[in-house]
């Protein structure tokens, strides 16, 4: 397996803060790679990292092998689609994705074609005249995808890229960029702080806090097997049960997670634990089931997933929750 | 449970319609109904005074023009003719204005040159103490009176003067003498040369430059630049095609301002330079020891027709077209 991108113990200080501190990182070529974290955890300064706008203040960062540290960006064959798109207002459309090819002194005709070829791609066919202020915001982020793609970059970095869309669109982008990645086999790597997204469009997922590497893995191991409690609390949507909670319901002493799916709702008494139902939230394909359960003081409800088609629970009624014992998930309490 | 704002919500309900409290209410619903309205009755007296005033004196400059004046009376006669746009045309005359608009572009040029890497530091490396540093600097010749500036200027560019001083102390006297040398451009001291002019009115207009340089160049976002260098460009290929370019609109604007205010100074060529005249020497003489004022109007004219034309070719150029 050839590694597109490798960070070895990378570290990027300003002063005092430290964006990206003791990273170690690998991407595979070819991979749809997402960097999670809450906003100010260093993604950004990660991925700039790779495009060359930041030097590390220790550490080395390889692209296929060779070591990057000190080539500047227009010398990386590496492309970003930015997170404001950072087109070029005073160019048409067609001159904003010519540009990669106009500076390494492409000739004229070819660069009209491969700019029409691209613009196909991204489904902006006779778009080429226009000026970017003329276009919507998932129009624009297909231009700027395009810009980028032009190039042939061996690696595409993206960042937000659908952060500025409305859902409806963003969903819509989320298949289209999963697709277009698919079919040029160019490795991505984006950074979002919405965990949906990247557990939706990723096949690896790093999770950042702080400017540290606190877990990569597939989207599944990310959700399923938090390594840290923050882990578990940012991927989100997790029963995160502090140790007396824990304890209390069977396990050891410890953080420990539990999916709100893996809990079933039983009757009072036939489950491991009792408790009491103390708000329902309607998701469409279930309902969410809070049930606070006799327990430590201050603990949170544990939450149960019920399925469509499974008539939740009353508000106040006493249930029972059950679970397999597989499904109770011990982490660091970070 | 009931919160103290809830409870104030239960007990006496506040009204949801508030009455008018005044004549300034009712202007403020006014106003509201009616945006426009506050806006025409801000802009109304300062466009009247405008209209009058402004547009009023010039085109009475411009009718002034069309008047001519008897040579042996010396007076003006009010018939309309053509004989003192004539005059303007001769060659002594046109050797003004070609003098003054090389001057004012020379100038411009200049200024531009100068200008860019301070704007450009300015508005992107700059911040806190630094900017402000910068305003002051940039801002504190202006400050000062602008007769006293020239003086001084005539006294730093004099034949025994301060240039001709340190030029001697750091043995660069062969190098001021070989400037002094050059043809037209030079003469018997910088301060009696092209070049003297020059140097003071790029002195005294390159504020009028960096300002709205710096203003343009605050506004091109950072990420221009990184997608321009994220695409393969270098350095100077994102200079010459993103930069400049997003910047344009301010280097019109600050030439307009150093090319305009060269055209029309009649004061600093009267103190540092040649004897040569430039336009503002000659409208400000013949209108006042010459006494003639229609060829001093059609002479006024000339600065507001060669903007207008750069105006125009500005904007054909695309000058305007990131506004
Ligand atoms: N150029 C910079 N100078 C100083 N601090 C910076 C700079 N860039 C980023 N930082 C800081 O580094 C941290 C990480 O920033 P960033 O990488 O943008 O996070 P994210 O993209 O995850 O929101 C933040 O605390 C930010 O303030
Ligand atoms: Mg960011």
């Amino acid at each position: 397996m050839t590694l597109a991108v490798e960070f070895e113990n990378v570290s990027r200080h300003f002063g005092a803060v430290r964006a990206v501190d003791g990273v170690d990182m690998a991407i595979p070529e070819g991979a749809f790679f997402a960097m999670l974290g809450p906003s100010g955890s260093g993604k950004t300064t990660c991925l700039r990292l790779i495009s060359g706008f930041e030097t590390p203040t220790a550490g080395t960062i390889r692209i296929f092998g060779q070591d990057a540290g000190r080539v500047p960006p227009n010398r990386r064959n590496v492309n970003t689609v930015f997170q404001d798109y950072a087109l070029f207002p005073h160019m048409t459309v067609q001159q904003n994705v010519e540009y990669g090819l106009m500076v390494k002194g492409i000739d004229r005709r070819t660069r009209a074609r491969r700019a029409g070829e691209m613009l196909g791609l991204v489904q902006l066919d006779g778009f080429g005249p226009r000026r970017p202020g003329e276009l919507s915001g998932g129009q624009r982020q297909r231009v700027a995808l395009a810009r980028a793609l032009v190039n042939e970059p061996r690696v595409l970095l993206l960042d937000e890229p659908l952060g500025a869309l409305d859902l409806k669109l963003r969903e819509a982008m989320q298949d289209e960029l999963k697709a277009l990645q698919h079919r040029l086999g160019i490795t991505f790597v984006f950074v979002t702080h919405d965990q949906g997204e990247a557990l939706s469009m990723a096949d690896r997922v790093a999770v950042f806090s702080a400017g540290r590497l606190v877990q990569v893995g597939s989207p599944a191991e990310v959700y399923d097997r938090p390594r840290t409690r923050f882990v578990a609390d940012f991927v989100g949507s997790s029963n995160v049960l502090p140790p007396a909670l824990a304890a209390r319901l069977g396990g050891p002493a410890q953080w420990a997670s539990l999916r709100p799916e893996a809990v079933r709702i039983v009757a009072p008494g036939a489950g491991r634990i009792d408790g009491r139902v103390v708000a329902l939230r309607f998701l469409g394909a279930g309902t969410r089931v809070a049930v606070a359960v006799a327990g430590p003081a201050g603990a949170p409800p544990v939450v149960a997933f019920a399925p469509a088609g499974q008539p939740p629970p009353a508000e106040g009624s006493p249930v029972g929750l059950h679970w397999a014992d597989a499904a109770l998930h011990l982490m660091e309490g970070e | 449970m009931s919160t103290p704002a809830a409870t104030a919500r239960a007990g006496a309900a506040l009204p949801v319609l508030l009455a008018p409290r005044g004549a300034g209410d009712r202007l403020t619903a006014l106003f509201w109904r009616r945006p426009g309205l506050l806006a025409a009755l801000l802009v109304a007296p300062p466009l009247l005074w405008l209209a009058v005033v402004y547009l009023g004196s010039l085109a009475a400059l411009l009718l002034q023009s069309f008047y001519s004046i008897d040579e042996f009376s010396g007076l003006v006669q009010r018939d309309f003719t053509l004989k003192t746009w004539a005059e303007l045309f001769s060659p002594a005359n046109l050797d003004i204005i070609l003098r003054t608009v090389t001057m004012a572009a020379a100038v411009t040029l200049g200024a531009a040159v100068l200008a860019f890497p301070i704007a450009y530091f300015a508005a992107r490396h700059a911040r806190g103490r630094w900017k402000a540093l910068f305003y002051l600097g940039v801002m504190l010749p202006l400050w000062s009176s602008y007769l006293v500036k020239v003086y001084a200027w005539k006294l730093i560019l004099a034949r025994e003067g301060i240039v001709t001083w340190a030029a001697e102390g750091v043995g660069a006297s062969a190098v001021l003498n070989a400037v002094l040398a050059l043809p037209v451009i030079g003469g018997n001291s910088l301060s009696t040369s092209y070049l003297g002019t020059w140097l003071v009115f790029l002195y005294v207009w390159l504020p009028y430059m960096i300002l709205p340089m710096q203003a343009a160049l605050e506004r091109v976002p950072a990420s221009m630049l990184e997608a321009a260098a994220d695409l393969g460009a270098s350095r100077w290929q994102a200079f010459r095609s993103v930069i400049l370019p997003l910047a344009l609109p301010g280097v019109i604007a600050g030439s307009i301002f150093t090319f305009s205010l060269t055209l029309g100074d009649y004061i600093i060529p009267q103190i540092v330079g040649t004897s040569a005249r430039f336009i503002g020497q000659a409208v400000y003489q013949l209108q006042g020891t010459a006494g003639n004022v229609p060829l001093a109007a059609a002479f006024a004219v000339v600065p507001i027709v060669i903007m207008l034309v750069y105006l125009r070719i500005a904007r054909r150029m695309g000058a305007f077209d990131a506004l």
